[in-house]
């Protein structure tokens, strides 16, 4: 396992195994989001309190989830990039920056748009509005840092410091509607009750269960794109990489072919 | 002590520290972090008459009174006490008896609470209106919960 782990980790390897996986990432992710949202929209019946508002969540939900997932897996990949200096990993971090900010943007224009109708306020200064806007600040911090440095490798490691500092936050936003008052309610989903008897019924969970679960390889298949692009980029005197070009446009490449070589 | 076993310990010790750091700063400032009083926190007098704050509770079944225009009076309780509440303005559209309100306003001399602006609290729960129908004769499910309503002054 770990040879295989190594070897993965060797960017023409990476990048070929890439490749073939977002594809099928990005196919099964478009027809999960597809039957999820026609099925919360369409099929799924309305809230016994909030009407059609409430369908919302469809969207909402995943955009949350996946914000507090995103900066996890940022912090993971920056202890790998910073404990065993594995190039990758630094990789991994930047590419994801991006992506979760964006889920984080999502999550909290959608949680207004709920609120108006529902609470009668866009927004509160309440404990888990002000910690997920906090988290969408960390995410632009990772990304100034990394445009602050001409040297990616020091960019990615001043960044992975900064989402090991900030992953502090991610259960402060999970468990601020438990620890402390507030406007938003608590999880319908990931609480101790909320798994042994859910709080959704059936035929809305179904759906808002593949939205989510749809949302997750999507952003599987962007980042694998992301880190593709940050490889070439970081690889780009590498014969591998000459040669992926080759395969690419042969015919672009007579035209380029020369400039390459003469640019050192 | 390997260079990588180092770099183990100082990412260690940054994650436990950083997380010792905010366990204790949120710990010291709890009643910063809470966005309202509840009833409870009201009626024990740990606030002062006049400044403005968020009371959050339930609107006690039977307790709502009209009056003329859009003046409006009734309870909000949590767990264990209520409080009055008087109001004229625009309402959210959740509101009514049993559910969950934040009111931003003061407590007056007559111990009264005048709430300036009323945001409907909803709880965790979705289901359609069917099951909401359903769960009606059955007193303790599909009734809002008082837990969600936690005392400032508790720790």
């Amino acid at each position: 396992m770990w040879t295989w782990f190594h070897r993965l980790a060797s960017p023409p390897t990476f990048y070929r195994f890439a490749e073939r996986l977002a594809p099928w990432l990005l196919a099964i992710a478009v027809v999960l989001i597809g039957i999820g949202v026609w099925r919360g929209l369409f099929v799924a019946p309305t809230d016994y309190q909030q009407g059609d508002s409430f369908r919302i969540i469809y969207v909402h939900v995943p955009a949350a989830a996946l914000s507090l997932s995103i900066y996890t897996a940022m912090a993971v990949a920056g202890a790998i990039a910073l404990i065993w200096r594995m190039k990758l990993a630094e990789v991994a971090v930047v590419s994801a920056a991006p992506i979760g900010a964006t889920f984080t943007a999502l999550a909290l224009v959608t949680g207004m748009l709920w609120g108006k109708p529902t609470w009668g306020a866009y927004w509160v200064w309440d404990a888990r509005l002000t910690s997920e806007l906090v988290l969408l600040f960390l995410y632009l911090g990772v990304i100034g840092l990394q445009q602050a440095y001409s040297d990616p490798r020091t960019a990615a490691r001043a960044c992975a410091w900064l989402a090991l500092v900030g992953v502090v936050n991610v259960p402060i936003v999970h468990y601020s509607v438990t620890w402390w008052n507030s406007l938003h309610q608590g999880s319908t989903i990931l609480s101790a009750e909320g798994i042994a008897k859910p709080k959704i019924a059936g035929e809305m969970l179904g759906p808002l269960l593949m939205t989510l679960f749809g949302s997750y390889l999507f952003f599987g298949a962007i980042w694998l794109r992301r880190m593709q692009n940050e490889v070439l980029v970081r690889e780009k005197r590498a014969k591998w990489v000459r040669q992926i070009a080759l395969q690419a446009s042969p015919a672009d490449l007579l035209d380029v072919a020369p400039r390459a070589g003469s640019n050192p | 002590m390997t260079k990588r076993r180092q770099r183990l310990l100082a990412v260690a010790a940054l994650v436990v520290g950083v997380g010792v750091a905010a366990a204790l700063g949120f710990t010291a400032f709890r009643k910063n972090m809470m966005y309202f009083y509840t009833p409870s926190d009201l009626v024990a007098g740990g606030v002062p008459e006049g400044a403005s704050l968020q009371l959050g509770g339930l609107v006690v079944q039977g307790s709502l009174v009209r009056a003329e225009g859009l003046k409006i009076e009734f309870k909000v309780a949590d767990c264990e006490k209520n409080v009055p509440v008087r109001y004229e303005g625009v309402l959210p559209d959740l509101f009514r008896e049993g559910q969950g309100v934040v009111a931003d306003g003061h407590l007056g001399p007559d111990k009264v609470f005048v709430a300036t602006r009323i945001l409907a609290k909803h709880d965790e729960n979705y289901m359609p209106p069917q099951v909401a129908e359903s769960l009606k004769g059955n007193p303790e499910s599909g009734k809002h919960s008082c837990m969600p309503f936690k005392a400032v002054a508790a720790s």
